[in-house]
């Protein structure tokens, strides 16, 4: 599904190298978690994958599918099937929360040659997804983002997610900010949307989230490099023993 | 040459070129009006108030032609249920405008009173004369005494619908002056709405009797001719518990200096001045606002935004004057562009003069370019960067159209933005 062969990244304007090679490979319906000390570039690489603007590749390949994805643009990236679940979700006041998610399920559909949603359509799915992550009416009639607390802001990250039913979901540090229900719910979305034809790649600092959403695959990340691959008991490991012995063991 | 004899002399010069229209009750008017313009002499660009935009098209003795702009857009408000009087090149088409009657209005037009004794004698270049202090506004002026024609409304009831104001332009060297005067009785209420260029070069004042707990709504839509120009003025005068609130789009339009001059005298005063502009290349659009409060508890909002590209130029000039006495003044003035590129400019001179002590006043200005990390969301969930571009620009220029209190109203002007952003894209 997602393939991510010698990565290296450095920001655009300053003699930075944040990744420096990143080897990363899921596969169709698989989940894999990224762990990793703060600042060891798990966010820049959830950024770079969707194509945010201030990075340069400076050598290194990522597919989706047969998609390359370093090539087009971030709209481009969204309709091959790329989501990504923003560590801080964006405010964008003025516009509404409704326009916005019926804009980008449309805009998606286009650019696959699919027919757009009705406007009826739209609102019965919309209604009933919100519904099961708890996001009310009034949620959905506010602007994007704006006056949300830390959790709504997830929670309509999630609810983006399964109105646009993404093959490959990045959700950095989802479960940052969440209470203990919230965190619950969340889980059950995406474990709602797991399915074979569908991956995701979970950003966390805690095994808590990965009690909910089970990894087939765990990675540690560190500086700019994933340095350790393994399954389930990895993350319990992190938990219990921090990254000291991890960092020690490879360097 | 010295700068007083240069203005002298582009004044003569655009006074040579009129005569004054034989107007009955408004003769003394426009006598008086006359007179002072020769006093005052057009504006130069040596005025500090026109240190932002250049008047001498404006002031020119003949205007500069501006080509006819067509487009299959169907016309603005075209299904709210409205009374239509439709000036074409200034010159009042009465065919095309529907019969001149509502209940609870009186309709006429300037050009057909030649009565000597009209209500409308006591407001028209009475508000004008009043809005010359302290700043000068000798374009009004020069209207008060040429205007040809305009509408004179005098509500004295609950106006049943909005009256519209069409003004369109047919002639490619039309150089008009119109001159409305709108009157509301204590209680009353009325919806305007104009939309149109009117001219190649249009001179427009509109006088604006608010008595107290009257309401009068306003929202104008300038017309899309990228040649045309226009000198507008509003003056209003609001009695206690009184509304005014006007909102105007712009779209287009190679010069356009728009100025409100809004006095409240009366208790519990509400008045509202906002426009949203959109500018594309050879561009320039002033708002230029004062607002004078003298009287207690009374609140004042200035809201505009413009959103600029290709080298186009947004002015504000806003002042609010908070008199001594005028106490418990809640005055707010926001005005802020959008440059969607470097070439753009914005020029801004908030202004707060306060002579009473428990008020509060708070103005804002800001130039910005498009939030590249909301670009950047909207994208990341498939929105392409122009229609994603387009909702940022509506967003900004929405805190101004939501001051349009009329829901309906509101929706067609935001419609018509957004066409008009998703035309450009192609
Ligand atoms: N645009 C930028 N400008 C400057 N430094 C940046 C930029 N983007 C990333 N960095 C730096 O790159 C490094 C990696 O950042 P990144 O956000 O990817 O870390 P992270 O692993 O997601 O951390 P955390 O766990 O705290 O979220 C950090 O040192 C960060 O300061
Ligand atoms: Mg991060």
């Amino acid at each position: 599904m997602l393939k991510i062969e010698n990565l290296h990244v450095k920001l655009e304007d300053e003699e930075k190298q944040i990744l420096k090679g990143v080897n990363l490979e899921v596969g169709a319906g698989q989940v894999h978690a990224i762990m990793g000390p703060n600042g060891s570039g798990k966010s820049t690489l959830s950024y770079v994958l969707s194509g945010r603007e201030g990075y340069e590749v400076t050598d290194g390949e990522a597919h989706l599918g047969d998609v390359d994805l370093l090539d087009i643009e971030p709209e481009e990236r969204a309709a091959a099937g790329l989501f990504l679940a923003f560590q801080y979700p964006v405010e964008i006041p003025g516009v509404g929360n409704m326009t916005f998610l019926r804009t980008a399920v449309n805009a998606q559909r286009k650019a696959r040659g699919e027919e757009e949603m009705s406007a009826a359509e739209f609102l019965k799915v919309v209604r009933a997804k919100a519904k099961t992550l708890k996001i009310d009416a009034d949620m959905l009639k506010r602007p994007v983002n704006v006056g949300f607390s830390g959790g709504e802001k997830k929670r309509n990250e999630i609810l983006q997610m399964a109105m646009l039913e993404p093959k490959m979901c990045i959700l950095d540090e989802t479960d940052s900010g969440l209470d203990v229900d919230a965190m619950k719910l969340v889980s059950e979305g995406v474990n709602a949307l797991r399915s074979e034809g569908r991956s995701f790649l979970v950003i966390t600092h805690y095994q808590r989230l990965l009690d909910h959403i089970k990894p087939d695959v765990v990675h540690i990340m560190a500086n700019g490099r994933i340095i350790k691959s393994g399954g389930p008991e990895l993350a319990l490991e992190v938990e219990q023993n921090g990254y000291a012995d991890i960092l020690a063991e490879v360097s | 040459m010295s700068a007083v004899a240069e203005t002298m002399n582009v004044t003569d010069e655009r006074l040579a070129g009129l005569t004054l229209p034989a107007g009955g009750w408004s003769d003394v008017a426009r006598k008086d009006a006359l007179s002072r313009v020769q006093m005052m002499g057009l504006p130069s660009r040596r005025d500090e108030y026109w240190k932002y935009t250049r008047p001498d098209t404006l002031t020119q003795a003949v205007a500069v032609p501006a080509a006819l702009f067509h487009n299959d857009e169907a016309a603005l408000f075209d299904d709210v249920e409205r009374l239509k009087i439709v000036f074409v090149d200034g010159v009042f088409d009465a065919d095309a405008s529907d019969d001149l009657s509502l209940e609870g209005v009186s309709i006429e037009h300037l050009a057909t009173v030649d009565a000597d004794i009209h209500w409308a004698r006591d407001i028209y270049g009475v508000l004008e004369t009043n809005g010359q202090k302290p700043v000068e506004r000798p374009l009004a002026a020069l209207n008060t005494a040429f205007a040809t024609d305009g509408v004179l409304i005098h509500v004295t009831g609950a106006a049943s619908r909005p009256i519209n104001m069409i003004y369109l332009h047919n002639s490619e060297t039309s150089d008009v002056m119109l001159h409305n005067v709108i009157k509301l009785d204590a209680g009353a209420s009325l919806t305007v709405l104009e939309t149109g260029p009117a001219a190649a070069r249009l001179n427009m004042v509109t006088e604006v009797e608010v008595a107290d707990t009257a309401a009068f709504h306003h929202i104008r839509a300038q017309g899309r001719d990228h040649e045309r120009r226009a000198a507008t003025h509003i003056f209003a005068r609001l009695g206690t518990e009184s509304v005014f609130k006007s909102f105007t789009l712009t779209a287009n339009g190679v010069m356009t200096r728009n100025e409100c001059v809004l006095e409240l005298t009366g208790d519990d005063a509400k008045a509202t001045v906002g426009g949203a502009c959109v500018g594309d290349g050879d561009f320039h659009h002033d708002d230029t606002v004062f607002i004078t409060h003298d009287a207690e508890n009374c609140e004042s909002r200035q809201v505009f935004k413009k959103v600029l590209r290709n080298g186009a130029t947004g002015v504000f000039q806003g002042k609010i004057l908070v008199k001594a006495g005028a106490q418990k003044t809640d005055g707010y003035q926001i005005s802020q562009s959008l440059l969607l590129d470097g070439d753009s400019q914005f020029l801004a001179k908030p202004e707060l003069e306060i002579y009473a002590d428990d008020v509060i006043c708070s103005h804002g200005s800001t130039s910005g370019a498009i939030d590249e990390t909301a670009l950047f969301y909207l994208q990341s969930r498939g929105i392409s960067k122009p229609v994603a571009t387009d909702l940022l620009t509506l967003s900004f220029l929405a805190e101004a159209v939501d001051e349009i209190e009329d829901e309906t109203l509101r929706e067609q002007i935001n419609e018509r933005m957004a066409s008009w952003l998703e035309r450009r894209r192609g």
